[in-house]
């Protein structure tokens, strides 16, 4: 029988930067500068997806079972 | 008959069809069982789980409603990105734990985990109550959906929606969770594609992003409402962030998003999900621009009715063939999360009060066909609200969904890492929350729509006697009064010494994985 299994990992602490990141305005809430036309605050906030899933992704990577 | 009406009959039925079918494939042995019926044998791997639990959580109503949003109201529309961003790692290590411990006792809802976790049949009763009334006015709301294309495209009277249900109903009591899974694949690919098109084609047709995002301005320059714009205000930033998180907070507690959730085969099928599933978000963005899109094409909705912009401005921009293509889109999707809402609400009863409360002795088969009969009943339920009460109702009781199905969190989600609330506590706090968060949505008014209650979820926090006119979501506020009582309800019942009850999990329970012994034990009396 191995150790107790546990889903405490240190990686998991990762998974507070995109929960924190687009929950504040001050970041996001500006026209300029633009991409493609597009104000800051709706091309940020969709490049925010990105850092969730590169963030859920490696968690996900450190963590997995049979490892 | 026209090309759109043509090209939209053909592709729902070809996927009614399928539905049909969908009872055949990865066939059981026998489809009599709540395990089977309910949870598709639980076996769904990374790509079905995929599609399903995307097809659950994106719904048709997201897509015409947060366009909406942006059409008439702005940037405030845009917090649905944040909240599917923020969603999933916030459950990430929340729902592997529910996946287990469902699978070493056979739990089929949020409830039966209450109820082995607490002991407490009361606090599960409340839990399976809240879970079903949050979810009807959700099914309801898929036919607004519906019924946004059909107008569109010029079709009249009750009866198409009727026989479009008919037929969800029909493949639903037929094939289970099955006929979602396997019709999302169809709809997700549709939607792919007329999102994609769309946010290349139209912005060239309209002159370009930054023309788009002018035109919305000016928009909103020349209303009189001091909300609206293209970016948020000093006002309602706190409202976006509370609402944006508690959405997130409220989404995977909806019995809904559970049972897509439990039907997949193992916990790294979840976590490889939670890093996947931000695609569609990708998807919800875009199609949230929509509504500016709307505003530089100078579409006007059908009547009063907002959910029309997108349709219209499908119908408007482009060639026949391809809006029919759209709306099939729009129609099909909503029939995946309709299909799997009916069915979650189906279990909910049969688990946790019919088994509970009216036949404890029920036996598998009964269980499934118990909830096959219920799930026709709620589908039929939400015919009727569409038909007999003003669409707008159903909108507003959506939102009550969302603060109400908050307040399972501290029973649910906190449960789930520990047992230090005491089941009095929980209950006292559950009727708290509840009280408070249905006293402030009745409180605000809407302007716009001249409703004097019930008329959105941003509470100003001048009612509250503070000297501001900044907003919050009322669903945050209920779920913080609820925490507060709970903590002090479990004090008091601590203090007078009542009885704990019975835990039926232990701490190893909630991190067993595909492989042990023990996750095989799918025996339904496994909870009590």
């Amino acid at each position: 029988m191995a150790a107790p299994r546990s889903d405490r990992s240190p990686w998991n602490w990762l998974l507070l930067i995109p929960i924190a990141i687009p929950l504040i305005p001050a970041l996001f809430n500006a026209v300029e500068p633009r991409l493609f036309g597009i104000p800051l605050f709706y091309w940020l906030q969709l490049a925010f997806i990105l850092l969730g899933v590169a963030t859920t992704t490696l968690v996900y990577r450190m963590t997995r079972s049979g490892r | 008959m026209n090309t759109e009406i043509v090209i939209f009959a053909v592709l729902f039925l070809l996927v009614s069809g399928m539905g049909f079918v969908a009872a055949r494939w990865r066939r059981a042995d026998d489809l009599a069982s709540l395990h089977e019926w309910g949870l598709g044998g639980r076996s769904f791997g990374s790509w079905i789980t995929w599609f399903l639990v995307g097809g659950d959580l994106y719904t048709a109503y997201t897509f015409v409603a947060v366009p909406a949003l942006l059409f008439s109201a702005g940037a405030t529309g845009f917090f649905a990105v944040p909240y599917t961003v923020v969603v999933y790692p916030l459950v990430f290590l929340v729902m592997i734990r529910l996946w287990s411990v469902s699978h070493v006792h056979g739990l089929v809802t949020p409830a039966d985990f209450v109820r082995a976790r607490f002991g407490s049949p009361t606090l599960a009763l409340l839990v399976a109550i809240t879970g079903i009334v949050a979810t009807m006015p959700y099914i309801a709301l898929q036919l607004v959906g519906i019924e946004a294309v059909l107008k569109t495209m010029g079709v009249k009277g009750d009866l198409p929606l009727i026989i479009a249900f008919a037929i969800l109903a029909a493949y639903t009591y037929q094939s289970g969770l099955r006929a979602p899974a396997l019709i999302a694949f169809v709809k997700d690919i549709l939607i792919y594609v007329v999102i994609l098109v769309a946010v290349i084609y139209i912005p060239s047709r309209l002159g370009g992003w930054e023309a788009i995002f002018g035109k919305a301005q000016a928009k909103f320059d020349a209303t009189p409402a001091p909300g609206d714009g293209t970016l948020l205000n000093a006002n309602n930033q706190l409202q976006y962030v509370t609402l944006a998180l508690g959405s997130a907070l409220a989404l995977f507690l909806y019995p809904h998003s559970v049972t897509g959730v439990l039907a997949s085969k193992s916990r790294d099928v979840i976590k490889r999900n939670m890093s996947a599933l931000p695609a569609y978000s990708l998807l919800l963005g875009l199609i949230a621009l929509l509504g500016y899109m709307a505003i530089a094409a100078g579409v006007k909705p059908i009547g009063t009715d907002v959910n029309t912009v997108v349709p219209q401005l499908f119908d408007t921009m482009f060639p026949d063939w391809f809006a029919g293509v759209a709306f099939a889109a729009v129609g099909i999707g909503a029939l995946v999360p309709a299909a799997i809402m009916s069915i979650a609400a189906a279990n909910l009863f049969t688990r946790n009060i019919y088994r509970e409360y009216i036949r404890p002795d029920a036996t598998d088969a009964q269980e499934a066909s118990v909830s096959k009969i219920t799930s026709l009943v709620v589908k039929v339920g939400a015919v009727l609200f569409i038909l007999l009460i003003d669409p707008q109702f159903s909108i507003d009781l959506q939102l009550i969904g969302g603060v109400i199905i908050l307040q399972t969190l501290p029973s649910v989600a906190l449960g789930l890492f520990g047992r230090w609330f005491h089941r009095a506590g929980l209950i006292a706090g559950w009727i708290a929350g509840m009280g408070s968060g249905l006293l402030m949505l009745y409180n605000i008014a809407n302007p716009a729509n001249k409703h004097a209650h019930f008329g959105g979820s941003a509470f100003p926090l001048e009612k509250l006697g503070l000297d501001t006119k900044m907003t919050i979501y009322a669903g945050f506020l209920a779920l913080a009064v609820n925490l507060v009582v709970a903590v002090l309800g479990t004090f008091l019942a601590r203090a007078f010494k009542m009885a704990e009850g019975q835990d039926a999990t232990r701490p190893e329970d909630y991190v067993a994985d595909r492989g042990d012994p023990r996750v095989h034990d799918l025996e339904v009396a496994g909870s009590s």
